[in-house]
């Protein structure tokens, strides 16, 4: 085997770790599955951008964000603005009173573009714009709460009550949000139609690929001296910060990074499918994308991306032949994986099948991810 | 938006208004006594929580058909029973949670917001199998409907009394229940030292069952009253959440009077904000101003000494 | 009380009810009775590569069966259900039996786009009954006209669209609020209106387009008040003060689920009595499905303005009605949405033997001018624009939970989904 990474942010057994999974999602899906399948994969790998941020914040840095739907919402209408502002030429808007804004401004009475819709016309601006808006509102939380030094089940419970606002707030101004019907209809991206199988395809690799960046990101921070402050603070909040760190700029910094990876799964996702919803931002979905982690075992970054596949294709398969079962399923896969495998897939990996695997094949490393215990 | 009206026209709006606001109050402290009992003086988050509320809403919906069937003479004050027997299954269930989940996570208490949070998945699909997916309607006695008119222009509604009635007494039973009695006294305990108050011989697993069901049961005996101004269906729990933990997280946890004062001043933010705005704006600007508060002071109102 | 989910006789229903059901609703239909497999080819009507055999054609259900939603779409699909029963009893379409897929929506609107595209590319079905909010179908809608479906949306909703792969058997907004409010007007004498609703695009386009024609077809009327609270709000002791210090002649609610139930409850303890008429209760959201949540005897006296009652003294509603309880349970309510669905499956059929073809091309051309004299609610048509010609009704709400309709517009209305004026 050989490892491109003899780096001291990899080993080889992680590297392996990563070359398997790239091998499954780039090889591996698009031979096997017909393209409406590799769609709603693609589709459950935006999701996984918010899983690989949530190991970061909450398994390493023991801050659970119940919140985190509002940075996969934010990045995903950043992008929707843009595409709906690209599908509201007014060519296609005709039959509108006021041609050239989007449909929804037209059925609310609005007779121009709102100010902060202007920017949204630029493409390089709302690249930008995806990151930046979530990563400054997760600053301004993080500041607020972490100075002041609110975590655990206390800050847990105010980001449920933020993204309870912000849904709100979106649902509440539908002429310039869409309202509950969100910013639907979306056809081109610099006149490419991205509604063919074709466009879902070449999609589906752009999301790996910057999924793959991702986790490397998150595999450095991780591996890196901040990663190691982090797990230490998790454990022993107060040594760390008596040892002389300010505990509160490292908190902010993972937890800005956490809704930067939200954002951008927000932004594939709203490429992917079409549109987006204020149905994302609520607290439903963001405690849900937290069991996409758990249940691939909330320290294993490649294990949060594996849980994510899994959990959303037992809901697809699930609901599609008993969907009356596919709650109660859901609800047990909550509580067993807390109770009994509170290091998920990951962990069950570590602890049953790679011991296992090494006494056939001694001296195979064939382990993705080292979980150690609590 | 006053001038056009007579100074005996304001009057009475006011008083109804304020009115509003005690039964505003009296709602949120229903909602928020029984977590504040398990959240406070346990730690654990029970995201079920409105799941059991309804429970108790739906043991009133089949009590209500009972007693209409088979003893109508009765009918008048079946409600009362309901609420008991809303509290004993309510308060059971917690105590079967309890004994097969909550116990084991006491030392995780972020996992146990997810676990429970399976557990009201769980519990609504049980709902829906079991009552169907349609809102279900629960017949309340006459006299309990309707209003006192107090003048010709103030008219206090009947269950909104009721309802104000039922928060006092069970604000007053749990106080009573957690200060001057001796069980109470050992939650407060375990509650400040668990090793501590193991070693003095108190049976710290069975008070732990005890408190998280007279939680649940608690927020069973709300859910029941809950039938006489909301709706009882299978996902009417959700509704409830994120108001019931605001509520309490911005007393301070562990401090019954901080979740009355909190109840008290966000139920009358609301209010009045719900009389001169428009109602979506009124919701966002209350959230929007707790959690302000809770940044800046983010133990609460009333915290009682914390160390972490 | 349990309320099944499966119909009681889920192997087919009592033959009684297929025939008494189906005998009244085929009798009038203008297509020959029997039409037999063998004289349609499946090569010759099925040219797109649908899912259509020499003896079956496939099409889709999908509604929400978890979720918020289940609460509303639950009626639908089991009016849907009820119609593909009847239709196979007399002998399916062009000699074909109908099987479903259902699919469930789970009140999650990417999901509805998932399924959709499901329906549609994996399982070719020939068409789909399904959706219910605005959002869903919204969603839903690119995926049809990418692909080409063709869908039976059964809710009364806002308007503002015209799909040529959606067939919209429920009232657009204009139809719906335009006749109820000149009835209140005419017959009540109601001048002043506070208009209420729950925070999402159909009750504030409703409401726009109730204010336009109070403001600017109504003489001497006003609006007083308009009001949006947030989707699943249960408190409404502060509105109703406030409706008590403008005093409007009418309230016009379109609050719509939980919300209901908690703001009729709180209403009638308030102290307004709607029986009393004053003020006059009107709303364009409340069905009898809803009113089983509210309690008949909360919402007593209010009036409720859409296309159809339960009530409704017509024998193809007799018919519906009786089959309907037959295969579901005597408990069972209908309301408008369940009506409006119950109708796809029939104006499909039609539509496919008026074409001769399950081409979706095919039958959207068709689609036009078909008429359903079998319909419970009466004789419905459908509009260039694929909304159904109806007529408007007016029923006051009765403790035991039905409607007494007390008003019905003359004629059909027409449907107009981008109305001048009231834009």
């Amino acid at each position: 085997m050989i490892n491109p990474f003899t780096h001291k942010y990899m080993n080889g057994r992680e590297a392996l770790g990563f070359a398997i999974l790239a091998a499954i999602i780039f090889v591996l899906f698009p031979l096997v599955l017909e393209p409406f399948r590799l769609n709603l994969f693609g589709k459950y790998l935006t999701y996984a951008f918010v899983a690989v941020g949530l190991v970061l914040c909450w398994g390493v840095g023991g801050i659970l964000s119940l919140g985190q739907g509002v940075f996969f919402g934010l990045g995903g209408y950043c992008m929707a603005m843009f595409l709906k502002l690209e599908a509201s030429s007014p060519e296609n808007t005709a039959i509108q009173s006021t041609p050239g804004i989007p449909d929804f401004m037209d059925w609310n009475q609005l007779t121009a573009l709102p100010w902060w819709w202007e920017p949204f016309n630029s493409f390089a601006f709302t690249i930008f714009a995806v990151v930046a808006v979530p990563v400054v509102f997760a600053f301004v939380i993080g500041v607020a709460m972490f100075r002041r030094r609110v975590g655990g089940v206390y800050f847990a419970i105010i980001t449920q009550a933020i993204a309870a606002i912000l849904t709100i707030l979106i649902i509440g101004q539908q002429g310039f949000t869409g309202g509950v019907n969100g910013i639907t209809d979306l056809r081109t991206l610099h006149g490419w139609d991205i509604r063919t199988d074709e466009a879902k395809t070449t999609l589906y690799f752009v999301n790996g690929v910057l999924l793959f960046a991702v986790l490397f990101a998150a595999q450095f921070v991780r591996k890196s001296k901040l990663g190691r402050l982090l797990i230490a603070m998790r454990d022993q909040e107060d040594r760390v910060r008596f040892s002389g760190y300010d505990v509160a700029n490292f908190k902010i910094f993972v937890f800005c990074l956490g809704a930067a990876f939200a954002a951008i799964g927000g932004a594939m996702f709203t490429l992917q499918v079409g549109f987006m919803s204020p149905s994302f931002v609520g607290i439903v979905p963001s405690i849900e994308m937290v069991i996409f982690a758990a249940v691939g075992g909330r320290l294993s970054i490649l294990g949060a991306v594996y849980g994510t596949l899994l959990v959303n294709w037992a809901k697809t398969t699930f609901s599609e032949s008993f969907p009356e079962l596919w709650l109660l399923g859901l609800g047990a896969l909550f509580i067993a994986v807390v109770m009994a495998f509170p290091n998920g897939l990951a962990g069950v990996w570590a602890e049953q099948v790679a011991p296992r695997l090494r006494k056939l094949w001694p001296g195979n490393a064939a382990a993705p991810e080292n979980t150690p215990a609590e | 938006m006053f001038s056009d009206y007579s100074m005996s026209e304001l009057t009475a709006i006011f008083a109804m208004q304020g009115f509003a606001g005690l039964i505003l109050f009296s709602v949120f402290v229903l909602m928020a006594l029984g977590l504040a009992i398990i959240f406070g003086q346990m730690g654990v988050i029970n995201m079920a929580h409105g799941e059991f509320m309804i429970l108790g809403a739906y043991v009133t919906y089949l009590l209500s058909n009972f007693f209409e069937a088979y003893l109508p003479a009765l009918f008048s004050i079946y409600f009362f029973i309901a609420m008991a027997l809303a509290f004993v299954v309510s308060g059971a269930l917690g105590m079967f949670v309890e004994w097969a989940m909550i116990r084991h996570l006491y030392k995780r208490p972020l996992d146990t917001l997810l676990a429970t949070w399976g557990l009201s998945l769980i519990l609504q699909q049980v709902y829906r199998s079991v009552f169907g997916a349609r809102e279900v309607g629960v017949t309340i006695p006459d006299w309990m409907i309707g209003s006192l008119p107090l003048t010709d222009m103030i008219e206090i509604p009947i269950n909104g009394i009721f309802v104000m009635v039922l928060a006092v007494g069970i604000s007053v039973a749990v106080y009573v229940m957690m200060y001057r009695s001796r069980w109470g006294q050992q939650v407060r305990a375990i509650n400040n030292n668990r090793v501590m108050a193991d070693a003095v011989g108190i049976n710290t697993a069975w008070t732990d069952r005890m408190t998280f069901a007279i939680g649940c049961g608690v927020a069973g005996v709300a859910g029941s009253a809950f039938t006489m101004i909301g709706s009882t269906g299978p996902t009417a729990g959700q509704l409830y959440i994120v108001d019931t933990f605001l509520v309490v997280v911005f007393g301070g946890a562990g401090s019954l009077l901080g979740t009355i004062a909190s109840a008290f001043s966000i139920s009358q933010a609301q209010s009045i904000l719900e009389f001169f705005l428009s109602g979506s704006m009124a919701k966002v600007l209350t959230l929007l101003t707790v959690v302000g508060i809770l940044m800046l002071r983010p133990q609460g109102l009333f915290a009682m000494k914390l160390r972490k | 009380m349990s309320e099944n989910e499966k119909p009681k006789n889920y192997a087919g229903m009592s033959r009684r009810a297929v025939l008494a059901g189906g005998a009244a609703l085929s009798a009038s239909l203008f297509t020959p009775k029997f039409l037999r497999a063998q004289d349609f080819p499946t090569a010759e009507i099925n040219t797109t590569g649908l899912a259509v055999t020499d003896d079956t054609v496939t099409i889709g259900i999908l509604h929400s069966v978890t979720g918020t939603m289940a609460i509303s779409e639950t009626g639908s699909v089991q009016a849907e259900k009820l119609a593909i029963e009847q239709i196979n009893a007399q002998g399916g379409i062009l000699g074909r039996k109908i099987e479903y897929i259902q699919e469930d929506g789970a009140s999650d609107w990417p999901t509805f786009a998932e399924k959709a595209k499901k329906l549609l590319v994996n399982d070719k079905v020939a068409s789909v009954m399904g959706c219910w909010t605005s959002a869903s179908r919204k969603a839903v809608l690119p995926v049809f006209e990418q692909y080409n479906g063709f869908l039976y949306y059964p809710t009364f909703y806002e308007g503002l669209e015209e799909s040529p792969n959606v067939i919209y058997t429920g009232q657009e907004a204009t139809q719906q609020i335009i006749a109820g409010l000149d009835w209140v007007n005419q017959t009540k004498g109601a001048k002043s209106f506070y208009l209420l609703g729950s925070d999402y695009i159909w009750p504030r386009t409703s409401n726009k387009i109730a204010r336009k024609h109070i403001e600017n077809f109504m003489d001497g009327c006003k609006v007083v008040g308009e009001e949006y609270y947030p989707l699943g709000h249960t408190q409404f002791n502060s509105v109703i003060n406030k409706i008590r210090l403008k005093k409007p002649d009418v309230i016009y609610a379109i609050v719509v689920g939980g919300s209901n139930v908690a703001f009729y409850k709180q209403l009638k303890a308030a102290g307004i009595d709607m029986t009393k008429e004053s003020p006059i209760l009107l709303t364009i959201s409340v069905t009898e499905d809803e009113i089983r949540g509210i309690g008949g005897e909360n919402i007593e006296g209010a009036y409720a303005c859409m296309k159809y009652f339960q009530s409704l003294d017509n024998p193809n509603n007799e018919a519906f009605v009786s089959a309907f309880k037959e295969m579901w349970g005597d408990d069972m309510v209908i309301g408008d949405v369940t009506q409006a669905a119950y109708l796809g499956p029939w104006l499909w059929k039609a539509a496919v033997e008026k074409a001769g073809s399950f081409d979706v091309d095919k039958v959207r051309a068709a689609s036009p001018e078909i008429e359903l004299t079998s319909a419970p609610e009466g004789y419905v048509k459908v509009h260039e624009n694929h909304h159904l010609w109806s007529k408007t009704r007016v029923g006051r709400a009765q403790a035991d939970g039905q409607y007494e309709v007390v008003y019905e517009t003359a004629d059909l209305v027409e449907p107009d989904p981008f109305p001048e004026g009231y834009q």
